[in-house]
């Protein structure tokens, strides 16, 4: 199992000469496999507890299953769609978010209010969708006004328009990241040399392009293949079923553990399959042996043509997401009163919600950061050039598939483990925590490797001949350029774990409430001013905590520059 | 009233235990109940208070999602529980769960109910009642069924949303409603039905959450949803229909475990839920019926709900046989 990790020790046979740090690397394969161990755990928690017999019985009737093969097509048919579309529409916005000034309001605004999807529950989200677009919604009402009837979103498009509202911000906010790496110079010097915009498009963005979509389309994929809530609600009906809700029957209904974790390794497979297909092609950008200091924004602003394109796809962008956000928060911002804020179950919400956010987030960048510099070293291994191996290409990917490993059976798998040791309640925040965190990494991992590796690649050989390794070269070196990019991952982080039900709601209970639980509950019991006004103060948290990782980093960069 | 509103991505079969530390002083009573029923605006905190009055004991809530993650969490837990009652399960789970072997006979004196039909299980003590309803927006629906049969051929155009059997219990109480009156024709029914669905949502709360946010002007709830509105919002917007056929019944059980048969308290509490000190709390706070004598008189509101004419309710143990076949009888009906 982890075979594919292990090549990371391999290359010092292939440098001799170079003597590289075998720490480094083995933390590196430890971060990877974490996350790994977690759904391996659970997985074994559950077949122990499974009747003997009974995995074979469910392997014969999986087979056979039409129910099963049809639900299964929709899943990958779903998650396929969604994440060419959401990848496909966050490629022209992340060009026009990397055209802006980088420390300017817009692009600050813009990536604060690309926070927000991440951390509203799903049910939430649903609801302000179905304000905007919905069968009485603000623009299906205005359409109609007009004269114009809007065909009803129930069906594969609404799925589709909601996975693009929670995932093409996602994505768009990973590809910035990896445009934020190239440097300054080239598009100086892509200016100096006349190059058409298609020419410097063709020539000094696209290998960024490739690489960092590639990653964010497995990422969405593989997050749209798990969706529950959003597809049986949108969906219309029970044509649109995914594989978590067959999971769901088996596991909640019929108590059918040995199925459970065959269709756990039935999503696993399609996804492995589909991520395969997708390849991680885009070879690699070089990083250049420049400083990145140079911004030639100006010279970029002469380009008059495509800069109003990229307003135009902004403003539209900005539309799509910000709308249901914007329903959301009217419903919300006349619920809210002094007294719900100072319930004392909202205060521990909060309290609960943001020291797990925080913890997680910690740990999810940490571990990313390990990670990611394992594979800058690999990569630096190979000097930069030829084909990422295999191992380099795997440690992103793997610690990735916890994402389609159901939140549901890692919860039952832990329990069943923890509760032979009579440990279910007192390890219960730290498995939540190392869930969140776990599923968080692959996010902060993609923000944080393209960083890391453009420094190492721009610094490798200068830090190597000036003899600086160690704390000195993390803090003199690699720190200082990390430090907007892991920022930047921890708020990204937090934002997740902020809106995280799963696990929290799986594990956590009469004494671990979060706000999405909170909000959720609420709206279990009638109370939906009460969630309205939560899942306001749940977006205004998440804006909060983006703004204060943006201003953070910038004033890091004005630091740097004095 | 337990709502599976769950599952969410990510549903909910788990809860998270105490630890219970006994030093032999104060006798504990371990409930595990589902969560709107220990929420701070939920009966649980009162339950609580009025139990210790009478105990001299310390009664611990613990709380999973909804009746189907109660069922689960015993099962996860594999005998070795620490609950001495778990209460919220319903009548579609009760074979189910008497068949674990993890419950104990109640032994309780039930002569107090007042459950429409009667009630003869040995295992489990009812603690409350309520009718699943279609519930209508009246500022938009002009015309109000007065049947199943004039709901169901009724203005295509005018959508209810409702719950998907496979993941909620309204959802499956609404397929068993059908089944009941329809018998064998009931997919004829659920194709007639699926002309009037806007959406299938997994759980009570979001197909609750677009009817009051006026995305759609119907949905599957409860008779004494209303009363929520008129007594906490003071509103009458949202308003029961009442079918002549009558209402499918959805009956809220406590049962008491193996652990809990051990536990003097455990019995004391099956007599306590019966009692009008339980019963009291239980209407305006988990807006069902109650299903016992109360002390003093129910919110005039709840007189005004719609009184079904009579109770719907096919037997658990048909129900837990023939699940599994007519849920495939509804998928296929709903994917035409």
């Amino acid at each position: 199992m982890d075979r594919s990790v292990q090549p990371l020790t391999t290359w010092p046979q292939r440098h001799q000469g170079m003597r590289r740090p075998h720490a480094l690397v083995i933390a590196g394969t430890v971060a990877a496999g974490l996350p790994l161990l977690l759904a391996v755990f659970a997985i074994a928690g559950l077949l122990v507890q499974a009747p003997g017999g009974s995995l074979t019985e469910a392997l014969g009737a999986l087979s056979s299953d039409a129910y099963l093969w049809r639900v299964a097509r929709f899943t990958v048919l779903q998650a396929g769609l969604s994440a060419i579309i959401s990848v496909a529409l966050a490629v022209p916005v992340a060009l026009a978010l990397s055209g802006l000034l980088a420390d300017g309001v817009t692009r600050r605004w813009l990536l604060v209010l690309f926070a927000v999807p991440l951390a509203l529950p799903q049910i939430v989200t649903v609801i302000g969708i179905t304000a905007v677009w919905g069968e009485q919604g603000a623009i299906t009402q205005t359409a109609s006004a007009i004269g114009v009837d809007l065909p009803s979103i129930y069906g594969l498009t609404g799925i589709l328009m909601a996975h693009v509202f929670f995932n093409m911000p996602l994505a768009a906010r990973l590809i910035l990241g990896a445009l934020d790496t190239v440097p300054g110079e080239y598009h100086r010097l892509a200016d100096q040399l006349g190059l058409s915009g298609f020419s410097r498009f063709r020539i000094v963005t696209l290998p960024v392009i490739r690489r960092s979509a590639g990653e964010a389309l497995a990422l969405v994929f593989m997050l749209c293949v798990t969706s529950f809530a959003v597809v049986l609600t949108l969906g219309g009906g029970p044509r649109a079923t995914t594989l978590e809700v067959a999971l769901y029957q088996a596991l909640a209904f019929d108590f059918d553990l040995a199925r459970a974790v065959l269709l756990t390794f039935v999503q696993l497979g399609l996804t492995l399959m589909v991520v395969a297909a997708i390849g991680l092609s885009g070879g690699d950008a070089a990083a250049g042996d420049t400083t990145g200091l140079f911004r030639p924004v100006r010279a970029r602003r002469s380009h008059t043509s495509r800069l109003s394109f990229g307003s135009l796809v902004l403003v539209l962008a900005t539309l799509y997401v910000a709308a249901p956000i914007a329903a959301i928060v009217l419903k919300g911002i006349g619920s809210v009163s002094a007294d719900l804020v100072v319930r004392a179950d909202v205060r521990d919400a909060l309290a609960t919600s943001l020291a797990i956010a925080f913890a997680s987030a910690s740990l999810a960048v940490v571990a990313a950061t390990v990670l990611a510099m394992a594979a800058a070293e690999q990569a630096a291994g190979r000097q930069f050039r030829g084909k990422p191996g295999f191992a380099e290409q795997m440690a992103l990917l793997v610690p990735s598939l916890i994402l389609v490993v159901p939140a549901m059976v890692i919860a039952a798998g832990w329990f069943i483990g923890l509760r032979a040791f009579e440990m279910q309640a007192s390890a219960a925040p730290f498995i939540i925590v190392a869930v969140n965190a776990a599923m968080a990494m692959p996010f902060a991992a993609r923000l944080v490797a393209p960083t890391l590796r453009a420094s190492a690649e721009r610094t490798d050989r200068l830090v190597r001949s000036l003899g600086v390794s160690g704390w000195d070269r993390w803090r003199l070196v690699t720190w200082p350029a990390l430090r907007p990019s892991a920022l930047a991952a921890f708020a990204f982080a937090m934002a997740l774990s902020l809106g995280d039900l799963g696990v929290v709601a799986l594990f956590g209970s009469t004494d671990l409430v979060t706000l999405p639980l909170l909000i959720l509950r609420s709206m279990g019991s009638y109370r939906s001013s009460d969630a309205a006004a939560l899942s306001f103060l749940l977006a205004l948290l998440t804006m909060a905590l983006s703004f204060l990782a943006i201003r953070l980093a910038r004033h890091d960069r004005d630091g740097a520059a004095s | 009233m337990f709502r599976p509103t769950t599952l969410f991505a990510t549903s909910t079969i788990l809860g998270l235990v105490h630890v219970t530390l006994a030093f032999g002083q104060t006798p504990t009573l371990t409930v595990y109940t589902y969560e709107s029923f220990a929420a701070e605006w939920g009966p649980g905190p009162q339950v609580e208070k009025a139990f210790e009055t009478q105990c001299a004991c310390d009664l611990k809530f613990i709380a999973v999602a909804d009746g189907v993650a109660l069922l689960n969490r015993l099962r996860l837990e594999a005998g070795r529980t620490d609950a001495d009652i778990v209460l919220g399960l319903d009548t579609n789970l009760t074979t189910e769960a008497a068949a674990t072997g993890y419950f104990a006979p109640h032994e309780t004196e039930l002569s107090a109910l007042a459950i429409p039909g009667g009630w003869d299980d040995p295992t489990f003590v009812p603690f409350d009642f309520g009718f699943f309803a279609v519930v209508y927006d009246s500022e938009v629906v002009t015309d109000v069924p007065s049947s199943m049969e004039a709901f169901l051929a009724g203005d295509p155009s005018v959508k209810i949303a409702i719950q998907d059997p496979r993941t909620s219990t309204p959802g499956l109480g609404l397929m068993l409603w059908l089944k009941a009156l329809y018998g064998d024709e009931a997919p004829a029914a659920y194709e007639k039905l699926a002309q009037r669905v806007l959406t299938v949502t997994p759980g009570w709360s979001e197909a609750y959450g677009l009817f009051t946010n006026g995305e759609v002007p119907m949905v599957l709830s409860y008779t004494t949803s209303p009363a929520y509105h008129r007594i906490a919002e003071g509103s009458d917007r949202y308003k029961a229909a009442e079918f002549s056929e009558g209402h499918y019944m959805q009956v809220e059980v406590a049962g008491m475990t193996t652990k809990g048969a051990e536990n003097p308290l455990a019995r004391q509490f099956l007599d306590f839920v019966v009692s009008p000190a339980f019963q009291d709390i239980i209407p305006e706070t988990n807006w069902m019926l109650p299903s016992a004598a109360t002390s003093k008189p129910l919110n005039p509101v709840f007189g005004e709900l719609v009184q079904p004419k009579k109770a719907i309710a096919l037997a658990p143990a048909e129900i837990a046989a023939n699940r599994r076949e007519w849920i495939d009888e509804w998928i296929a009906a709903f994917s035409r």
